[in-house]
């Protein structure tokens, strides 16, 4: 990671204290910006915002290459780090690392490690952990229920104090009704919100795939889409009772998405999320170009075409919220099975940004204040967290990104410890120049920052 | 020919025909009083069973050493998969020993093709799970061809478990291309997501389906489905959806009674039907080995260079 | 492309080789012929009914194919396999002469594979072979006992011989590679 630092422009910044980041576009919805804007940053926080700022003495200059986006850290709020427990599939370093080489200046880290997070012990691991690394924030996501098991309420007092920002027993839903209902209405003390994933488990039944036509020529057991939206509504219906906050983790069918508009336009405090496989794959991807590829099987699986049309229509309305990965490294050899046999998940921390500039920017289906607005001031809102915007004052948490840039998805040159995702080899248009946590850059492309966009 | 026969989507119409058309010459070789030909001499099989299978196994083998293939049979005991090794391992531990041809049969579907990315051998899919059956398939259209002397515009009807059934699969994509008119029937909670677009048609009730059939063809009900709350009860099942002397009668006059065995007489076909005049599901059996014996021959060869 | 046998010229040397069988072989009862697919079939016809015009006796007829015995399978062939056509030998051949017809003996392989399935079908008393035409260069042992006409060729050339029943014409020419 140090060489990256080397002779860029952004070299030793993390030895300065004061520097300029001028030229690049700023977007900052929050504070309505969108423009060439200069940025002081001193020390670990923004100082000055302004239209050509005067270059100080002391003050290091970098000037950002035209075409460069710059904007508040983006924040993913969805990220399985693995770690404890399953370190040959992720640790907090090399998922951190994998974080802010994707432009992420954050990230949300789920409960169902090994042990479950669900006690203050494994929450301040995981920090201690962010702490040495020192690459992205993280924020620990502790459990819903003791040991995720659905029985009794997790010590969620406990785990906010400790560090956790929400609550999920995601890998699961929160087993029965009654529990669910007593989560919304104990979180609500503490202003937590309690992140659901959506899944009525007897219709899931051993189900593999999206219960459908390629399923179904292909003989895989199907999971069908009420399986998710019957859960969403059971839980909508409970946030509106109970006035808890509810969020709904990687939506996938367009009737998960009927339901959420239907939640909020009842008064439900209700949010959702969409990971970037649901609004660009299908279950096409079962057959070809690769049949029964197992870097194509996550949980909830990828859908018919109207759903990913659905979640693109949500992106542009506003009814979707947030963009998450949900990325789920998984090691190679357990990815090398029979489809049935196969860990449900793929990465997608190093692949985002590109995929949401590529089929959500250039497609015109999102402005880059909307993309914005999905990527770090939503998720900054729904966990109630310090970020989303370059105020003066807030953290030095940037993301300087590269629209036109073109990528070429590598799982081999990523920084995951894992390889499954089912974009190796595409080309995409956008991409991460720089990382900037704050105030010290922790992920550089020298290329892009030099104004080489390739 | 492609490398592998994992689904009949592999084939051709032409591979079809030129299949169906070996297997005629092959079916002779059964009939000498020396069932032999020196043809794949030398060449290593290796029958690779996941899945427990007299049939189909048996019907691989003879058709291997019909050929005077060197044959070897891996019947994996479903305990050792679960503790130790991987499907892939255990390929490619095979694949060392460098058989020319691996015969599958597994209990997940796509298994043939996980393993056709890794080895470099040739995979016949002897049954993946609920994906398909081509050789299956094969001999059953040989055997419609026997008695129908064409395949185009007969009317198929396939009945009873459609949603697990590897053998429906293959089938409907073999016969719809070769021009079969294919009706599908089963109960409502059996019948899989999208099999209208298949170019077929899909009815629960097996008496439209039989109606003016000239072949009748029925799919093996796993007893375990009831606890799955697939029906509610076996003899439910055989009264709305099983075969009897009464509903083989709305067929045409001429109609043949095809089972991929193995059946269960009382559940989804009538013993009175099974063996009688109309059944030909011992011959399927024996057409079994001039069909494999035709796929084992084709396959053996170089495949085509590919641009 | 040289024609070295007409149709005149082939009716009458077929005649000629259906008298020298009957006079080589006493027991006409014992008599088989087996044409090797695919033009040694209708010689072995034409010649079955030849026989017949000559004393009345019908000589019982097969077919062979010897796909599944040639030695070069799977050698060097790049794409499919060739195509397998049925054997037809509807009688036994145990204890007969057979008569093993070919249209062209070239390097002798096709016999070979011919001899080794015969074997697989019973133990004939003794097998003879007719061939319309030998073109030599032999790679085994093998000599034709009844031959149409003998051709020297060159490697570089090729004998086609063309029948009516197949061809649509009775004719034999040799074409330069």
């Amino acid at each position: 990671m140090g060489s990256e630092l080397g002779n860029s422009p952004m070299g030793n910044l993390s030895k300065r204290e004061r520097w300029l980041l001028k030229g690049g576009r700023v977007i900052d919805p929050v504070n309505s910006r969108d423009g060439a804007f200069d940025l002081l940053i001193d020390g670990d926080r923004i100082v000055r915002v302004g239209r050509d700022l005067p270059v100080e003495g002391g003050v290091s200059v970098v000037e950002v290459p035209a075409g460069l986006v710059i904007c508040p850290g983006l924040i993913d709020m969805h990220v399985h780090l693995r770690e404890p427990g399953q370190e040959h599939k992720e640790t907090v370093a090399t998922g951190t690392a994998a974080a802010v080489a994707g432009g992420f200046t954050a990230v949300a880290c789920m409960p169902n490690t090994i042990p479950v997070n669900d006690n203050a012990g494994v929450t301040r691991f995981i920090l201690t952990k962010a702490a040495e690394a020192s690459l992205a924030r993280v924020y620990p996501i502790g459990a819903v229920s003791r040991g995720q098991q659905g029985e009794q309420l997790a010590d969620i007092a406990e785990l906010k104090e400790a560090g956790c920002v929400a609550v999920t027993d995601d890998g699961r839903p929160v087993a029965t009704a009654l529990l669910m209902r007593r989560a919304l209405e104990y979180t609500s003390m503490y202003d937590m919100p309690v992140i659901e994933h959506c899944e009525e488990q007897t219709l899931k039944g051993d189900g593999v795939a999206h219960e459908g036509f390629h399923a179904s020529a292909l003989g895989l057991r199907g999971i069908p889409a009420e399986a998710e939206s019957i859960m969403a509504l059971r839980d909508i219906a409970l946030a509106e009772l109970t006035r808890g906050a509810l969020h709904i983790a990687h939506m996938s069918a367009r009737q998960t998405l009927d339901a959420v508009r239907w939640g909020k336009s009842r008064g439900a405090n209700v949010t959702c999320e969409v990971t970037p496989h649901h609004f660009v794959l299908t279950d096409a991807m079962l057959g070809a170009p690769t049949a029964y590829d197992t870097n194509v099987k996550m949980n909830p699986p990828l859908r018919e075409a109207a759903d990913r049309d659905a979640m693109l229509a949500g992106l542009a309305d506003g009814s979707v919220d947030v963009i998450a990965t949900d990325h789920a490294p998984h090691h190679y050899d357990e990815k090398r099975v029979e489809f049935d046999h196969a860990p449900f998940g793929i990465t997608g921390l190093e692949t985002a940004v590109s995929l949401c500039f590529d089929r959500l920017v250039h497609t015109g289906v999102v402005s880059l204040s909307r993309l914005i607005e999905l990527l770090t001031v939503n998720p900054a809102r729904v966990l109630r967290v310090n970020g989303g915007s370059l105020s003066e004052g807030a953290p030095a948490d940037i993301s300087i990104l590269a629209p036109d840039m073109t990528v070429t998805v590598s799982a081999a040159a990523m920084r995951s410890k894992s390889r499954n995702t089912p974009f190796d080899g595409w080309t995409l248009r956008g991409g991460v120049a720089a990382t900037v946590v704050g105030g010290r850059s922790v992920y550089v492309d020298k290329n892009a920052m030099l104004g080489h966009c390739g | 020919m492609k490398k592998d026969l994992l689904s009949i989507n592999d084939l051709t119409r032409d591979d079809i025909y030129l299949i169906l058309d070996t297997a005629e010459a092959m079916r002779e070789v059964g009939e000498r009083p020396i069932k032999k030909v020196p043809t794949l001499r030398g060449r290593t099989i290796v029958n690779l069973f996941y899945e427990p299978s007299t049939r189909t196994r048996t019907s691989f083998e003879i058709a291997e050493k019909r050929l005077s293939a060197d044959t070897l049979n891996i019947a994996v005991a479903t305990s050792s998969v679960l503790k130790g090794e991987t499907l892939v391992d255990t390929a490619l531990n095979i694949e060392a020993m460098a058989p020319d041809m691996i015969v599958l049969r597994h209990a997940s579907s796509g298994a043939g093709h996980l393993l056709s990315r890794i080895c470099r051998s040739r995979i016949i899919n002897a049954g993946d799970g609920m994906h398909e059956h081509p050789t299956q398939a094969l001999l059953d259209a040989f055997t419609i061809r026997e008695h129908k002397k064409r395949l185009d515009g007969l009317k198929v009807a396939i009945v009873g478990d459609l949603l697990h059934s590897r053998v429906l699969r293959s089938n409907v994509l073999l016969l719809t291309t070769l021009g079969a008119c294919v009706w599908v029937s089963g109960p409502a909670t059996l019948v899989p997501r999208g099999m209208d677009q298949l170019g077929i048609r899909v009815t629960t009730s097996v008496d439209e389906a039989v109606a003016d059939a000239d072949v009748i063809m029925m799919l093996r009900i796993q007893q375990e489905r009831m606890q799955g709350a697939y029906f509610p009860s076996i003899r439910e099942y055989f009264t709305t959806f099983g075969m009897t002397r009464e509903r083989v009668a709305r067929a045409k006059p001429d109609v043949i009674i095809m089972h991929p065995g193995p059946m269960n007489r009382g559940v989804e076909i009538a013993s009175d039907v099974a063996d009688g005049p109309y059944s030909v599901i011992l011959q399927q059996v024996a057409n079994g080995v001039a069909v494999r014996m035709a796929v084992l021959y084709l396959l053996a060869g170089e495949p085509e260079v590919a641009d | 492309m040289p024609v070295v046998m007409d149709a005149d010229r082939m009716g009458r040397t077929l005649a000629r080789i259906a008298h020298e069988i009957l006079e080589r072989n006493r027991g006409v009862d014992e008599l088989a012929l087996v044409g090797i697919r695919t033009r040694g079939v209708p010689l072995a016809r034409r010649l079955a009914r030849a026989i017949f015009e000559i004393n009345g006796h019908e000589v019982p007829t097969g077919a062979l194919d010897i796909t599944l015995y040639r030695d070069d399978l799977m050698r060097h062939a790049v794409g499919p396999q060739p195509l397998i056509r049925k054997t037809e030998i509807p009688f036994s051949i145990d204890d007969k002469r057979i008569l093993l017809v070919d249209d062209v003996l070239y390097t002798g392989r096709t016999i070979r594979a011919a001899l080794d399935a015969l074997i697989d079908f019973g133990r004939p008393k003794a097998i003879q072979l007719i061939v319309m035409v030998d073109r030599g260069h032999r790679e085994l042992p093998i000599k034709a006992d009844y031959v149409g006409k003998n051709l020297p060729t060159s490697l570089s050339q090729s004998v086609q011989v063309h029948l009516q029943e197949i061809d649509g014409r009775d004719e034999v020419e040799i074409q330069e590679s």
